[in-house]
């Protein structure tokens, strides 16, 4: 369990960085949601993970670690907060600028296609 | 029975107000909010002052929410250190709010209240003795930033902004991957109980509690915009409306605050196996910041992008005073710290108030026209000018001369010694170029009739008088930084307060 939980972590992990990276502005607020769901599972990890486990003491035989399943709610809640921001952000920002891309203005096309 | 509350009063007395300056009676009314604003900014000083007396006198003031006995619960600490902080947000907060009142705060809705939100996030920043809640008061000055600093519009703003919430959402994401890996190994996030569970880590946690560490420093650089973490920071405070930069300036300060806090604490010079984890990154990047923003202040083309490098060697030079890990480079850079964030408001501040006057050309550096109060706003970028590059006998002087001399072997001080005079010299060069183009190349066209209401000076005067207070008073000003820095290197001490008597 732990193999697969630690890959699909650092496979979001992954693709919110690439996307992140991206000039527009639309892969970069996926980007961010897939860095927030990657965060999110990693701090719930950190807690060690655990099968049949409640977080309350004597409702079970072993108990989970119940403080990373509470940050993880708040980051869950700061992060949905922020998310809905950028986004609008986003918007703003191509009605404003007249484009996408996250510097406000498009890039200058490559020299040689310039040249035809 | 208003004591025993006092630690936890800075956080909720500006949150309560920006709740009720969003209500009819006062939402609805500019005039009623302006009024209501100021009162609760005098009186959030008076708060800090008292504050800033009792954890001076009596000693470090805990505050535990709901009584959860430390190292469980949320818990807030104020000691001479975070009680200076926060008087030092109330303080520039009442200046950039007096600023305000001249009309950035009609530009859009909701101005006050976002400004009450943002310092109630500083304020828990500064008071907060748990690494979760850092995280969340980050986020919570953060997202009141974010709107402050589209505030008003515009296609400058908003490509600013833009940068700046992105970069701070992944910095957040970063913040939350060193959370989760501190608390996986260390098992705690409460400060002190951290600085004792980082002796006898055991072998195969060391590297990892390492990484941790070091993406704490790498996410507090990003908000105190260290190099190579800093090119947002001359975009994002030019772009903001003045008050708002003015504001700002305390931002980066609270980057600082966290690596004072959590590297002195946590991973400081006693903390075993992970002790100074900090300073060898400190050391060339503080002083490679130092360099960038010397050669950014000659090349500014307008008073608030030099304003905005002046923040950047600020941050210079106080993580060059981190890296020293010495009592007397964290006095000389408590002092400077107060110092530098009272000024650079103060200018930015001021080079708004010329720009309004100059019309077109605002506050770029270019012949323009007659301003119509030369007289004042000269003096008052004069008096500003003086104070930032640490002429004496101002306090960025005494600032400079108490680092210098902390920087006392010969290693330390053949670097500190020259970054610091070179940025000095540099910064005089710059600011007396840019006050000769903005006073004395003046074309013929007849001056705008615009002139800066009393109020609205009122508020840069307040924080340019800062300076000569704290000459003024500087024996005991020093003194009381000293303390201030012992406190923030006695662990011990710390600990012992937090979670020996703490708990009982």
């Amino acid at each position: 369990m732990e193999g697969l939980y630690a890959f699909s972590v650092g496979l979001l992990t992954a693709c919110g960085v690439f996307l992140t990276l991206r000039g527009r502005s639309f892969p970069v607020v996926v980007g961010i949601t897939l860095l927030s769901y990657a965060v999110n599972l990693f701090l719930f990890s950190s807690g060690r993970l655990k099968m049949d486990g409640a977080a309350v003491l004597g409702a079970s035989e072993s108990y989970a670690d119940p403080l990373p399943q509470a940050l993880v709610l708040t980051a869950i809640v700061i992060g949905f907060a922020m998310t809905a921001f950028v986004l609008i952000l986003a918007m703003r920002s191509r009605a404003d600028l007249g484009n996408d891309h996250v510097d406000g203005r498009l890039p200058p096309p490559p020299k040689d296609q310039k040249k035809c | 029975m208003l004591t025993q509350h006092l630690p936890i009063l800075p956080i909720i007395f500006p949150m309560l107000m920006g709740a009720l300056l969003l209500l009819p009676p006062l939402g609805t009314n500019l005039q009623r909010q302006r009024i209501t604003a100021l009162i609760s900014g005098v009186l959030l000083v008076a708060l800090a002052i008292w504050l800033l007396q009792v954890s001076h006198l009596e000693g470090t003031q805990l505050y535990f929410l709901g009584d959860w006995k430390p190292p469980f619960g949320i818990l807030f600490v104020a000691d001479r250190v975070s009680a200076l902080l926060v008087l030092l947000t109330a303080v520039l907060a009442l200046g950039a709010m007096l600023y305000a009142t001249g009309g950035e705060d009609r530009v859009g809705m909701h101005f006050y209240p976002l400004f009450m939100f943002q310092i109630t996030g500083i304020n828990g920043a500064f008071l907060t003795g748990d690494l979760f809640n850092l995280f969340v008061f980050f986020e919570v000055l953060l997202i009141a930033s974010y709107s402050l600093l589209i505030h008003g519009g515009g296609k400058h703003r908003t490509q600013a902004g833009m940068h700046y919430v992105i970069l701070n959402l992944v910095g957040s994401a970063l913040f939350l991957f060193a959370l989760g890996i501190i608390y996986g190994t260390l098992g705690t996030l409460n400060m002190a109980d951290m600085a004792v569970r980082v002796h006898g880590l055991e072998e195969d946690q060391l590297a990892l509690t390492k990484a941790g560490g070091l993406l704490l420093l790498l996410v507090f650089s990003l908000k105190a915009a260290l190099l190579p973490l800093h090119f947002w920071l001359p975009r994002t405070y030019s772009a903001a409306s003045a008050p708002v930069a003015a504001l700002f300036a305390i931002m980066t300060k609270v980057g600082i605050y966290s690596i004072y806090r959590v590297h002195t604490l946590a991973f400081g010079p006693e903390a075993g196996d992970v002790a100074s984890l900090a300073q060898p990154w400190l050391w060339p990047f503080a002083l490679l910041t130092l360099a960038i923003g010397t050669i950014g202040v000659l090349a500014s083309h307008s008073l608030r992008v030099l304003a905005a490098n002046l923040v950047i060697i600020s941050v210079g030079t106080l993580l060059v005073a981190a890296a020293l890990e010495s009592t007397e480079a964290m006095t000389a850079a408590l002092y400077y710290l107060v110092h530098s964030t009272l000024i650079s408001g103060a200018l930015f501040l001021l080079a708004d108030a010329i720009g309004k006057q100059r019309g077109k050309p605002g506050d770029r550096l270019v012949r323009g026209r007659q301003l119509k109060q030369p007289v004042l706003l000269g003096s008052a970028f004069f008096l500003a000018a003086l104070i930032a590059v640490g002429m004496p006998p101002f306090s960025g002087f005494v600032g400079k001369l108490m680092l210098l001399q902390a920087a006392d072997t010969p290693a330390t001080a053949s670097w500190i010694w020259p970054a610091i005079l070179i940025s000095g010299l540099a910064s005089i060069v710059a600011l007396s170029r840019a006050g000769t183009t903005l006073f004395w190349r003046v074309s013929g066209d007849d001056p705008a009739a615009v002139t800066a209401p009393v109020l609205q000076m009122s508020g840069v005067w307040l924080l340019l008088l800062c300076s000569p207070l704290l000459v003024a008073f500087g024996g005991p000003v020093t003194e009381f930084m000293a303390l201030a820095a012992e406190q923030l290197f006695d662990v011990q001490q710390f600990v012992d307060l937090i979670l020996v008597s703490g708990a009982e």
